[in-house]
């Protein structure tokens, strides 16, 4: 009687323990939210990252890998605003998983928390690769970070209501250093305040509104269309109208087109992390814009 | 008894500690809770931009319209049945000069939080309008499951998922063609379960009534007319590589299948059953498919079909037993060499197998053939955009005795409206 009383002892516990120490499983879409899910949740989650930096956000490959990934997971973290309409509808359906599906508290859009740039007046395929919310790149104002944490932080202790302290304790030692960080680092800024640049594709407008600096051209004729020869020289031409003082491409990029026009026009090509660990210097968040202001510095000599 | 109460004790001691905790944790859920709400309302001061669409228009289901055309240059009669193959399908699916190809119709959206709906009419060259795919399936049946019902392609294979507009080439394989007359489709029940693994493990059910050959859309009885069962496993090897395998089972009772064969018409009734494997590789440096990326891909399959097979139907008909084995292969990689731009090469082969043939047969049906259909494709395609694709085509046919062919085809293949993602 005493040994089945123990057995039943060691179940309870089994179970009671679980819920504690059972941490949430999370897929993430792209390495930045990876990083901030982990900020968030530190040894209380366990984050699979579906992309690197290293890879076009917009083409990623619906591998078997990442549906198996999804079928376990309790919570997506995406940027959303279209940016992953070509695979994670697929992942989605294929997981069998539905409480990750659209519109479930495990789905988590982080461009909803944010107000988007470059919302589209007209949205016609002939004008490239558009985004009918906006540019999805918005990842790249720090400022962005703030609201979306709050979000995810929310939505972290709705899902594991038993870690709800956890999640509000780290979000709050997250808010205070990242609000230093932004401060530090719009202070080591300025003098990119007012300089002019060139951009491969159209993935920086988050970034140069926050720093305040000027796009010039862009070296795709249209989003998501490689440069053409024909551009470029065009591009170049308009250079002695309007001059920029580098040319921006992420670190999935070809860095070609971006060279091309440095070397002709005697700027400076400037390749940024995009995302954590897009380059060696970007291995978290903080690194990440240590690593894209220090370049962009680097750029003006 | 003294034992018992400690064990009592032991059992609520965790509970009483959680007590001490409780006080704090409220307190700090509540100001959880208090966040939540200040974000979503900060969600919807920033979406103002982002109204959704009122009236009629707000439940619009995705709409899809693939287009393509092709031309074609060759010189033998592609209608002459592949040798060794006179009782199969040779739907090859193209013709000499410029011809309209296939444009396929498609409409999906979620029918209500349980059932999604997709339907894809293929709009014929000719005119015709056919029911490509038309299935509900579920959305919520949660644990892996996933049910469809209706008319969709069978997911055994690899190649027979995927519709027209993602070919990698202008045709299907050859032993598509003869195996499952390009695309295997089945009305029916498809239940497909993926296992709760760090790696790719899925298993899939078909019952149906067999429509699509070798089934013989059988109306004759109230059971299914065929069945198929598949497993496909996949996984990533680091970042750059990825991979899926599978086998696949098909079974199904033939009845009164009619085949213009040997000058006359004929027909089969028997057991047919095939079993395939498959595989695909995937390459691309850092996973960055975009810039380059290779693929191989290939499967085999083999089937066996055992029953009566009657001579002359029309004429003076002569039954009699029929059995054969038959297998066929092929073997294809695609590189994307620069962005926009790919290459890719195929080689076929078929084996028409020793026929065992009754020997009221044996003067009209041979039973062997001294020839090894074979065919080599190569293909490059320039795509300005996802959505556009413009190829050029070259193969090399030796699939018929003495009428080895050359055959040059140039395509387009675009497609407008939504594009939801392709499969891997």
């Amino acid at each position: 009687m005493n040994k089945y009383l123990i057995i039943f002892n060691i179940f309870l516990y089994g179970t009671l323990a679980l819920p504690a120490h059972a941490a949430l499983n999370i897929f993430s879409c792209e390495p930045e939210w990876a990083a901030l899910a982990q900020e968030l949740a530190g040894d209380q989650a366990s984050i699979y990252a579906a992309t690197t930096a290293l890879q076009d956000p917009h083409h990623v490959e619906a591998r078997p890998s990442l549906i198996a990934k999804a079928r376990r997971a309790q919570m997506v973290v995406c940027t959303g605003a279209e940016l992953e309409t070509g695979w994670l509808p697929v992942i989605l359906r294929e997981s069998g998983n539905p409480d990750i599906a659209e519109g479930k508290p495990g789905y988590f859009e982080a461009a909803h928390y944010v107000s988007m740039l470059e919302v589209p007046s007209r949205v016609d395929r002939a004008d490239g690769d558009v985004h009918a919310a906006g540019n999805p790149h918005i990842q790249l104002d720090a400022r962005n970070f703030l609201p979306i944490a709050d979000a995810l932080a929310a939505r972290m202790s709705k899902l594991d209501p038993a870690n709800s302290a956890h999640y509000a304790q780290r979000l709050q030692s997250f808010r205070q250093n990242w609000q230093t960080a932004i401060r530090r680092w719009e202070a080591q800024a300025a003098p990119l305040r007012g300089q002019s640049v060139l951009v491969q594709h159209r993935a920086y407008p988050y970034l140069l509104n926050w720093l305040g600096l000027k796009q010039v051209a862009e070296l795709e004729a249209k989003p998501g269309m490689e440069p053409s020869a024909a551009h470029l020289a065009q591009v170049l031409s308009q250079l002695q109208a309007k001059p920029a003082r580098m040319v921006l491409h992420a670190a999935y990029q070809d860095g070609k087109p971006s060279a091309w026009i440095a070397q002709r026009a005697r700027l400076n090509a400037v390749e940024l992390a995009f995302s954590v660990g897009g380059n060696a210097q970007a291995k978290d968040l903080y690194g990440l814009f240590d690593d894209t202001i220090a370049r962009l510095l680097a750029g003006l000599k | 008894m003294i034992r018992n109460i400690f064990i009592l004790l032991a059992l609520l001691a965790p509970v009483c500690a959680h007590a001490a905790v409780e006080d704090e944790l409220r307190s700090l859920r509540e100001q959880m809770q208090q966040l939540e709400l200040r974000v979503q309302q900060a969600g919807h001061d920033s979406s103002t931009s982002g109204h959704p669409a009122a009236g009629d228009n707000s439940f619009n289901p995705a709409i899809s319209l693939n287009l393509s055309g092709i031309y074609g240059s060759f010189s033998q009669n592609p209608e002459v049945a592949i040798t060794g193959f006179a009782l199969s399908p040779n739907d090859h699916g193209y013709s000499r000069s410029f011809n309209l190809g296939e444009s396929e119709l498609g409409i999906s959206a979620n029918i209500d939080p349980q059932f999604r709906g997709v339907a894809t009419f293929a709009l014929e060259a000719g005119g015709g309008l056919g029911v490509e795919n038309a299935y509900v399936q579920t959305t919520s049946l949660g644990n892996g499951f996933n049910l469809k019902m209706g008319r969709f392609f069978s997911g055994l294979g690899y190649l027979n998922e995927q519709h027209a507009h993602y070919w990698d080439f202008v045709d299907q394989p050859l032993v598509y063609r003869t195996f499952w007359d390009n695309q295997l489709g089945e009305d029916g029940l498809q239940l497909k379960w993926l296992a709760p693994t760090d790696a790719y493990i899925e298993l899939g059910a078909e019952v149906g009534r067999g429509r699509g050959h070798p089934g013989t859309d059988r109306q004759d009885n109230n059971g299914a007319g065929a069945t198929a069962l598949y497993a496909h496993l996949g996984d990533d090897l680091g970042v750059s590589h990825s991979w899926r395998a599978g086998v696949s089972l098909y079974q199904t009772k033939r009845v009164d299948a009619e085949a213009d064969a040997f000058d006359v018409k004929n027909s089969f009734s028997g057991d047919s059953r095939s079993t395939g494997v498959d595989f695909v590789w995937k390459y691309a440096p850092n996973g960055n498919s975009t810039m380059t990326n290779f693929k191989l891909q290939g499967e085999y399959f083999q089937r066996r079909e055992d029953g009566m097979l009657t001579y002359d139907t029309e004429g003076t008909p002569i039954p009699d037993s029929y059995s054969v084995t038959q297998s066929g292969w092929y073997l294809q990689s695609v590189y994307q060499f620069m962005p926009r731009w790919r290459a890719g090469l195929r080689y076929d082969q078929l084996n028409s197998g020793n026929a065992e043939v009754g020997t009221q047969l044996s003067n009209y049906v041979p039973a062997s053939y001294q020839f090894t259909p074979t065919r080599s494709t190569l293909m490059f395609d320039y795509s300005p955009s996802e959505f556009s694709r413009l190829r050029l085509q070259l193969t090399q046919d030796n699939s018929r005795e003495e009428l080895s062919d050359n055959l040059l085809f140039m395509q387009y293949v675009m497609s407008l409206g939504a594009h939801g993602g392709h499969r891997f």
